[in-house]
């Protein structure tokens, strides 16, 4: 089975997360749409490292899951102290900084 | 064989994304993430990468979702009202973005039809945790310990992010 078909998965996969970042209100649905962009480009990294033969595609990989589990546990902390201060998570309700 | 399985787990797994972006429950969104990354771990299986489908549903599966769950669960939030049913200039902007984002990735992809090969008949023995491992503590030994500096800083972060009083006056 040749390699587009995975890339082509990882394309779509991305598509939707960034579709869902763009449409979706709730603050915490988009953190999780973040983490399936995430999630599309370590396929691309992995079908690119089995295409190859090469274990360092598979490294970059587990470092991203390292960030990505770093970022989860930062942004769910600001997601909680947003809430505290405000009482929602609907980001067009937070907009101290937008003018 | 390898086809119809890629072609379960590829169904899966878009069909979850579609959910998670769909579904009004925040729960119900956290869910259908579940599946989708386990389904992508299936992916990896089918590429011969066995230690990062186990990482996968392990710390993608198991503990970053688990914390996402506790959060929505902590927060209480009520159903997102009114999420798709008005048609609005957002949701117009975001489809016709996601649109233009499918199709240039589509067409940067298809650009390399029948170039790329096969999976590397190699693949078996550099997917393995023997192989990872082996690069991971000998020439990324230096980015390993980094990594371990940045996780002690995002607890460190997260805790003070979450406490109660951020400045440290307290209030009455």
């Amino acid at each position: 089975m040749e390699m587009d078909w995975y890339l082509g998965l990882s394309a779509v996969l991305f598509t939707i997360g960034v579709i869902g970042v763009l449409t979706r209100k709730n603050a915490i649905v988009i953190f999780m749409c973040a983490e399936l962009m995430l999630n599309s480009v370590n396929l691309t990294l992995v079908s690119f490292s089995a295409q190859l033969g090469d274990v360092h595609g598979q490294i970059l990989v587990f470092f991203a899951l390292c960030v990505a589990a770093a970022e989860a546990a930062v942004g769910l902390a600001i997601i909680i102290a947003i809430y505290r201060n405000h009482l929602t998570v609907d980001v067009t309700r937070i907009n101290l900084l937008r003018w | 064989m390898e086809t119809y399985i890629f072609i379960l787990f590829a169904t899966l797994a878009v069909a979850s994304a579609v959910g998670m972006i769909m579904s009004r429950d925040t729960v119900n969104s956290a869910l259908f993430l579940v599946l989708n990354l386990v389904s992508v771990a299936g992916i990896f299986l089918l590429l011969k990468a066995q230690f990062l489908a186990v990482v996968q549903v392990l710390v993608y599966g198991g503990a970053i979702m688990v914390l996402f769950l506790f959060v929505i669960m902590l927060l209480n939030l009520s159903e997102e009202e009114q999420m798709l049913r008005r048609f609005s200039v957002r949701y117009a902007a975001g489809f016709l973005l996601g649109v233009i984002v499918l199709s240039q990735l589509l067409y940067a992809i298809a650009s390399m039809t029948g170039t790329l090969p096969e999976i590397h008949p190699e693949m078996e023995q550099i997917g393995t945790v023997e192989s990872i491992g082996d690069a991971l503590f000998s020439i990324y030994m230096l980015p390993v310990l980094v990594t371990a500096i940045l996780l002690t800083a995002a607890v460190v972060g997260a805790l003070l992010l979450a406490q109660r009083k951020i400045s440290g006056k307290e209030k009455k």
